[in-house]
């Protein structure tokens, strides 16, 4: 077996499928060790050579095992450790995103290509969920704009729409989400162009578990985090307002915008506080997830009651 | 000589239903001893808590129905255990939100208590259940009389209702838990108006033999 580690050009189908990865290792270690696996579920591949981000926060990072066993992921299970369970077997190779709509140049990309458009960075960002918890993930990837400008948006482009995988077979829980599924989700261009909008390949220095949206997924630190759909295979650049999965379900409790914003609250619970995974004490929750700096200029002008 | 039997059988099988009724915390305490309360050990525990109690609501009313529906009057004595382990449950759960997710953050704390819908219904849930508790005992029942002590524990209606309600306004899609405890409810307090129904309209026609029955009911509970 080659010498994954340093390998710079690894195609993303010669990644080892998680099952053998795990049948060695119990094979290797028994089964007292198989548990510890089983429970941490750490299968990814190591990503190389990855290149530091100046939007990387110094906060104490959340541990993998919180980030990999507890997901919304409404595909595989609306119960938090679900995701880990249903996924394992989730078929991420081969792999393609469409990149089509209003764009000069539509294209298929390939995770091969996709791993190499950009030299891959570690960024470590907030991640505040709806529900009120947050985590602090190294994210490994680069700026969605990378692959936007690739296909060259038309000036009729002045919104983007993302598309999750979705397959019953694969995901048969996907029936009782509750949710319109595939799950769908769209952002302003100008957002979409934003340095800090992630296309995710991988976290904690290894490509992604399933169960946090394999193979490639959006990153958007400063929205509640159902905004950063996992798992697209689409990504669709079009002249209007696309439709959005939380928003069709619930227009009153999920907006388009969707920034974490503490003094607007869900009609249900209170924005105002958080809790960090691995932590005791609520945190006070910051405007734009404490990215107003980079990111409060794009909503300008805007009442952010109204645009939630 | 019988009798001393029956008595003993049903003090094993209550003792069997107060193991099985805290089989749920040992359990919870078994996962939390192996670290293993997910990612979240705070709202686990509460979820967990929380779905104990409403399963435990449903059972205590489900005890009326099934004893007459499976003529197994005997069924009553160990509604009290059933009903007193909901609201030990739901305390739990009350208390888990109160001190340690909240913290005692008493300005939040008084905010969701009048603000937010599905705290004010789950609050209610538990409100209704502590004086039920609080009067579950033989003593209470003669001090009250057996019809206000009926009519006060009643009160156990608001909190199914109010304890579906609280969960269905708290789940974000998958609704299924919620409907499923709903119906329960429902054909619950449906199968007692169903009942009241039926007695008025008898109760109206000769003046019933079941005013007998009735009183027999009383004192079951009364030693229940």
């Amino acid at each position: 077996m080659m010498p994954l580690r340093n390998s710079g050009d690894l195609r993303y189908s010669e990644i080892t499928p998680k099952a053998f990865y795990l049948n060695r290792r119990k094979f290797l270690v028994g089964i007292p060790a198989a548990f510890a696996v089983a429970k941490s579920a750490r299968a990814g591949v190591k990503l190389p050579s990855l290149a530091r981000s100046p939007f990387s926060t110094g906060e104490k990072q959340t541990p993998y095992d919180s980030v990999a066993t507890y997901n919304n992921f409404y595909e595989f299970g609306t119960q938090k450790e679900q995701p880990a369970k249903l996924a394992k077997d989730f078929k991420t190779s081969p792999w393609t995103v469409s990149v089509e709509g209003e764009v000069a140049k539509p294209r298929k990309v390939g995770m091969d290509e996709i791993l190499k458009l950009a030299p891959l960075e570690e960024r470590i960002y907030r991640h505040r969920c709806v529900e009120g918890w947050s985590i602090v993930v190294p994210w490994i990837g680069y700026s969605l704009n990378t692959l936007l400008k690739l296909a060259e948006p038309t000036s009729k482009a002045r919104f983007v729409a993302f598309e999750s995988f979705y397959d019953p077979r694969q995901m048969p829980e996907g029936r009782n989400a509750g949710i319109p599924l595939p799950y769908v989700e769209g952002l302003r261009l100008d957002e979409a162009m934003h340095p800090l909008a992630m296309l995710s390949v991988g976290m904690y220095g290894e490509t992604l578990p399933p169960q946090d949206g394999a193979p490639v997924r959006i990153t958007l630190p400063w929205k509640y985090g159902f905004k950063s759909i996992k798992s697209i295979v689409k990504i669709r650049l079009v002249a209007s307002q696309p439709p959005t999965t939380w928003n069709i379900a619930n227009a009153r409790e999920y907006g388009f915008y969707s920034n974490v914003n503490p003094t607007v609250d869900h009609p249900r619970w209170s924005q105002a506080t958080e809790r960090r995974l691995g932590e005791f004490l609520r945190h006070p929750t910051l405007m734009f997830n404490g990215y107003g700096d980079q990111v409060a200029s794009l909503y300008a002008g805007m009442d952010l009651k109204k645009n939630y | 000589m019988a009798k001393t039997r029956s008595n003993a059988l049903l003090r094993v099988a209550k003792a069997l239903l107060f193991l099985a009724c805290l089989a749920p915390l040992a359990r919870l305490g078994w996962r939390a001893w192996n670290g293993n309360l997910t990612a979240n050990p705070i709202e686990y525990i509460t979820h967990f808590t929380g779905d104990w109690t409403i399963r435990l609501i449903v059972a205590t009313l489900a005890v009326t129905p099934l004893r007459k529906l499976l003529h197994m009057p005997a069924l009553i004595r160990y509604r009290r255990m059933i009903g007193l382990f909901a609201f030990f449950y739901g305390a739990l759960h009350f208390l888990t939100w109160l001190c340690v997710d909240k913290f005692f953050q008493w300005p939040e704390i008084v905010k969701d208590l009048s603000k937010r819908p599905f705290i004010i219904a789950g609050f209610t849930a538990f409100a209704c259940m502590a004086p039920l508790a609080a009067t579950s005992t033989a003593g209470w029942i003669r001090r009250l009389g057996g019809k206000r002590w009926q009519l006060l524990h009643r009160l156990v209606y608001v909190t199914a209702i109010a304890a579906v309600t609280h969960y269905y306004w708290l789940v974000k899609s998958d609704v299924r838990l919620p409907v499923l405890y709903g119906t329960l409810v429902a054909l619950e307090l449906g199968y007692r108006v169903v009942v009241w129904a039926r007695d008025r309209r008898r109760r109206g026609i000769p003046p019933a033999p079941r005013y007998g029955k009735l009183a027999s009911t009383g004192a079951e509970i009364a030693l229940s």
